[in-house]
């Protein structure tokens, strides 16, 4: 409790953007268990997440593939991958705008809130039904096609399990909190998010959020903590360097030890 | 300049008896694995026929290769780089499994398992893929030796441009045998459409590899690849394709296929080139031109300027005299019989065909006639237009020129040396009349009728500075992961995956002086490989230790375990060894 109240403290004395207490109810106690949601268990998610990643990648770097299943059928992935993907791509680029950019900046931008509010519901609405739509596609496929099905792994089917319900969770969110309430979730999830990441905690926004919001922050946060034992680590290597590397790669067969450093007593004369 | 060594392989069509001993050791070798089921490194295709995959050839549907823009620049047939990455969640030009085919197997144990009873028992056949019982509608050679060529022949690329279409009807139809690998070409398609950069040419020997660690499965070196001698290993998720089987040309030992070609027709050895000229030829107008194009990428080893520059270039000394004795510049320049297989995909293959004389002579020989005959002969070359059309298709984009001086080449040389076997005056008109002197043909004649093995390959060993990579457990491999060939099992991720896996890569030497001598020796190495086999290189002879488990071993584990425990037995490597179950540790 020590480290809430303390920075809700600091936040108190130093942050000029504490301008929104109509969302956020000091009074609200927090307790154990929001402090537990709200802050241990996201950063244990993220220590997850990245040192997970940085275990696999070391340890295999021979499973870090799409595992591709176009060989198997492509009538149906020639429709629910690129739209599930573009979909998603649109949602993370929502995410970070929604979640990473503070309300005050896109204010001082001169971005008016009914805009801002237009735009998060067409785009995030397009994006995430098409995602869902895509998904739906892929989900079907996996399930149907024999092909595709038996070379379906066990962690494909939590990946998809965590994947779908985060993404049918904010779906809902967005059309219920946007459309039918008015719940502004940039004055909160995204205050305690940006607040994960600058040491600054405040579950009590969280523990005062929808309860979609809610458990679409702790589904979320799962996703990630599973994400680097998934299929999901080739979103870490989208190969933005086609784009400038030249064509025709030449390496040396010294080059080829790639991960594995030369025995010793072996190592190459400098 | 920039000079560079590529080692390349030439094969005398005329010689293939279409028996796939090659296609069969490769994948013993190399592809026998869950994953790599429907692939086939070598393979080997009547033609006319459709290929493997069927119809492979049509780049207008597969967009394989490269072209010429409007500004005349070359680029990816498939399209640019961001062209590429905007198609990367669905390879609109990537073939399915039915191009291939479905691999299967029977059902073995119905028939072994079965009681005595009236009726004989049926093993079924079972796709490989989903495990359900199928039918058996094509396969990587369906169409073998022409079979069911009435029905579906037409459908062979090459004859769209042919007018007077090839007839399959019995009397009126030639064929011969294509045996493809992959071509490692001097500007390979595949690793220009790979977007992680993970194909490379090697900078020493030109081999064109896969780094099965850098690769994502992006599969879009699948449609890049004119060839579709790129494979999606559809357990590892990853690309994979011929090796030219690395590990052993850097000991100087030939590739599998070649060693076990029953034709003997498969000539393996190096070529130096500019690897500066490489674009510009590659960028040449008129398709036609690009053979001749591509011969002027090459270097004459021979030349002293050539020699001092493979020197700077530090090439080694033995290298090039390798080059020199090369028997593929001997037949692609010296003699000139040699020609390049799809020159117009622009990708510069090395892997070059003496295109055949026989279906020529077959039907010479089927109207009566003498088929030894020069004069027969070449009057059957200037008639036969179809033939000739046909194999101008494949080898020199439609020009029949090359082909026609070729094939006089070559009945040149059968009626001169007819001539001196009868113990006749050799007829030194036949040789002036294709532009050739009686020794040249004597020579040519060697190189292709009686040529001893190190004749046909020639080799030249790895270098010793960097012989930690050929070292015992330490290659690198890039295929000997778990999951890569000779690895069976997963890991906690799916196939595959888990921490590499050393493969014992014997020492060959041992293998090439046991090979060459009289008496079934137990080789030396025996303490040193711990008893295990590789049966890469097992050639047959003798039973070596660690081939069979010892009895009373206990075999712990399962295969699946798959992760980095399972390593040792890396022995059984480059082979069998995945047989799904064969559980490595057995093998220790
Ligand atoms: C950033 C760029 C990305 C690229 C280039 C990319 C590329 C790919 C590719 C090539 C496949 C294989 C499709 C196939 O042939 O079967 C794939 C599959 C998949 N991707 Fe992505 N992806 C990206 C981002 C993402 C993101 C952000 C997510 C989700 C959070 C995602 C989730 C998936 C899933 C779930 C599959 C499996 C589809 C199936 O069921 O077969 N990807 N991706
Ligand atoms: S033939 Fe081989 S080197 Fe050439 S593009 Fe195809 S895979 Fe690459
Ligand atoms: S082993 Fe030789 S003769 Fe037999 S099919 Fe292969 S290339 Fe032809």
């Amino acid at each position: 409790m020590t480290v809430t109240s303390l920075s809700v403290m600091s936040l108190t004395a130093t942050s000029p953007t504490l301008s929104y207490p109509a969302v956020y109810t000091p009074t609200t106690p927090v307790g154990g268990v929001d402090t537990f949601l709200w802050v241990i268990f996201p950063y244990i998610c993220l220590t997850v997440f990245v040192v997970g990643h940085l275990w696999r990648y070391r340890y295999d770097k021979f499973g870090w593939t799409t595992r591709s299943s176009q060989l198997y059928e492509s009538r149906m992935l020639r429709l629910g991958s690129p739209l599930f993907h573009f979909g998603i791509l649109f949602v993370l680029a929502g995410h970070v705008m929604g979640l990473g950019v503070p309300k005050s900046w896109t204010d001082f931008v001169g971005i008016s809130e009914g805009m801002y509010h237009f735009m998060a519901v067409s785009i995030g609405t397009v994006a995430g039904v098409c995602t869902v739509a895509g998904m739906a596609i892929l989900i079907y496929r996996r399930r149907t096609v024999g092909a595709v099905f038996s070379a379906t792994t066990r962690m494909d089917k939590t990946m998809y399990v965590f994947l779908g319900t985060v993404i049918v969770l904010g779906l809902v969110n967005t059309l219920v909190a946007n459309v039918f309430g008015e719940y502004d979730y940039r004055e909160s999830v995204s205050v305690w998010f940006r607040g994960i990441f600058r040491f600054s905690l405040k579950p009590e926004l969280m523990a005062a959020a929808p309860i979609g919001f809610k458990l679409h922050a702790l589904a979320a946060f799962s996703l990630l903590a599973l994400w680097p034992f998934t299929r999901l680590v080739h979103v870490f290597s989208a190969p933005l360097g086609y784009i400038t590397r030249p064509y025709i790669v030449y390496r040396s067969r010294d080059d080829q030890l790639g991960s594995r450093a030369p025995r010793r007593g072996w190592e190459k004369i400098k | 300049m920039r000079l560079m060594a590529q080692m390349a392989m030439v094969m005398n069509l005329d010689k293939c008896i279409g028996c796939h001993t090659c296609s069969v050791t490769c994948k013993q070798a190399w592809t026998n694995r869950t994953g790599t089921e429907y692939v086939w490194f070598n393979n080997v295709e009547t033609r006319p026929g459709q290929g493997y995959p069927r119809g492979y050839e049509d780049q207008e549907k597969w967009k394989g290769g490269w072209k010429l823009n409007r500004k005349g620049r070359l680029g990816l047939k498939g399209g640019g780089r961001l062209q590429s990455l905007g198609t990367i969640f669905f390879n609109p030009k990537m073939p399915a499994i039915g191009d291939y085919y479905e691999p299967w197997t029977y059902d073995y144990s119905t028939l072994t398992d079965a009681p005595a009873q009236q009726h004989t028992p049926v093993a079924r056949p079972k796709s490989l893929i989903t495990g359900k019982n199928i039918n058996i509608a094509w396969s990587a050679n369906w169409d073998d030796d022409l079979g069911g060529s009435i029905e579906h022949g037409h459908k062979d690329v090459m004859l769209k441009n042919i007018a007077d279409k090839v007839k399959f009807e019995f009397e009126q139809t030639f064929m011969f045998y294509l045996p493809r690998i992959c071509e490692h070409c001097l500007n390979p398609s595949c690793a220009a459409s790979c977007p992680s950069g993970a194909i490379y040419k090697r900078a020493e020997d030109g081999i064109v590899l896969v780094d099965q660690d850098r690769c994502r499965g992006w599969r879009k070196c699948v449609s890049g690849c004119p060839y579709k001698k790129i494979y999606f290993n559809h357990k590892t998720g990853k690309a994979e394709k011929c090796t030219f089987c690395f590990p052993r040309i850097e000991v100087g030992l030939p590739t599998v296929c070649a060693e076990t070609c029953v034709g003997r027709l498969r000539y393996i050895g190096l070529m130096l080139y500019d690897a500066d000229k490489v674009l510009e030829a590659a960028s040449t107008t008129d398709d036609h031109d690009l053979y001749e194009a591509q011969r002027s990428v090459f270097l004459d080893p021979n030349d002293p300027v050539v020699m001092r520059e493979a020197e700077a270039a530090g090439i080694p000394r033995d290298w090039v005299l390798a080059a020199q004795r090369s028997p593929i510049w001997a037949l692609i320049n010296t003699f000139k019989v040699a020609l390049p297989l799809h020159p117009e995909y622009r990708t510069m293959p090395m892997v070059w065909y003496i295109p055949p004389l026989s279906p020529v002579v077959d039907i010479v020989r089927d109207t009566g006639h003498d088929a030894e005959d020069g004069e027969n002969l070449f009057a059957a070359i200037e008639a036969l237009r179809i033939p000739i059309e046909y194999l101008a298709e494949l080898f020199t984009a439609g020009d029949v020129a090359p082909v026609d001086a070729v094939l006089r080449r070559l009945a040149a040389m059968r009626s001169y040396m007819r001539e001196i076997n009868m113990g006749r005056p050799a007829d030194e008109s036949l040789a002036e009349a294709v532009g050739m002197t009686g020794v040249e043909i004597q020579d040519m004649f060697r190189l292709l009728a009686i040529a001893k093995y190190d004749e046909r390959y020639v080799i030249p060993p790895a270098h010793a500075e960097q012989a930690h990579a050929l070292e015992e457990l330490a290659t690198e491999c890039s295929l000997d992961f778990d999951g890569g060939p000779g690895m069976g099992g997963s890991g906690p991720f799916g196939e595959g995956s888990g921490a590499p896996t050393p493969i014992a890569v014997e020492n060959f030497q041992m293998l090439r002086e046991r090979q060459t001598s009289d008496t079934v020796v137990e080789s030396e190495d025996r303490q040193y490989r711990q008893g295990r086999t590789n049966l890469l290189n097992w050639d047959g002879r003798g039973t070596p230790e660690g081939l069979f488990p010892q009895n009373g071993n206990k075999i712990p584990g399962q295969p699946g375990s798959g992760s980095a425990g399972s390593a040792g037995s890396a022995g059984s490597a480059g082979s069998a060894g995945s047989a799904q179950d064969d559980s490595p540790e057995e093998r220790q």
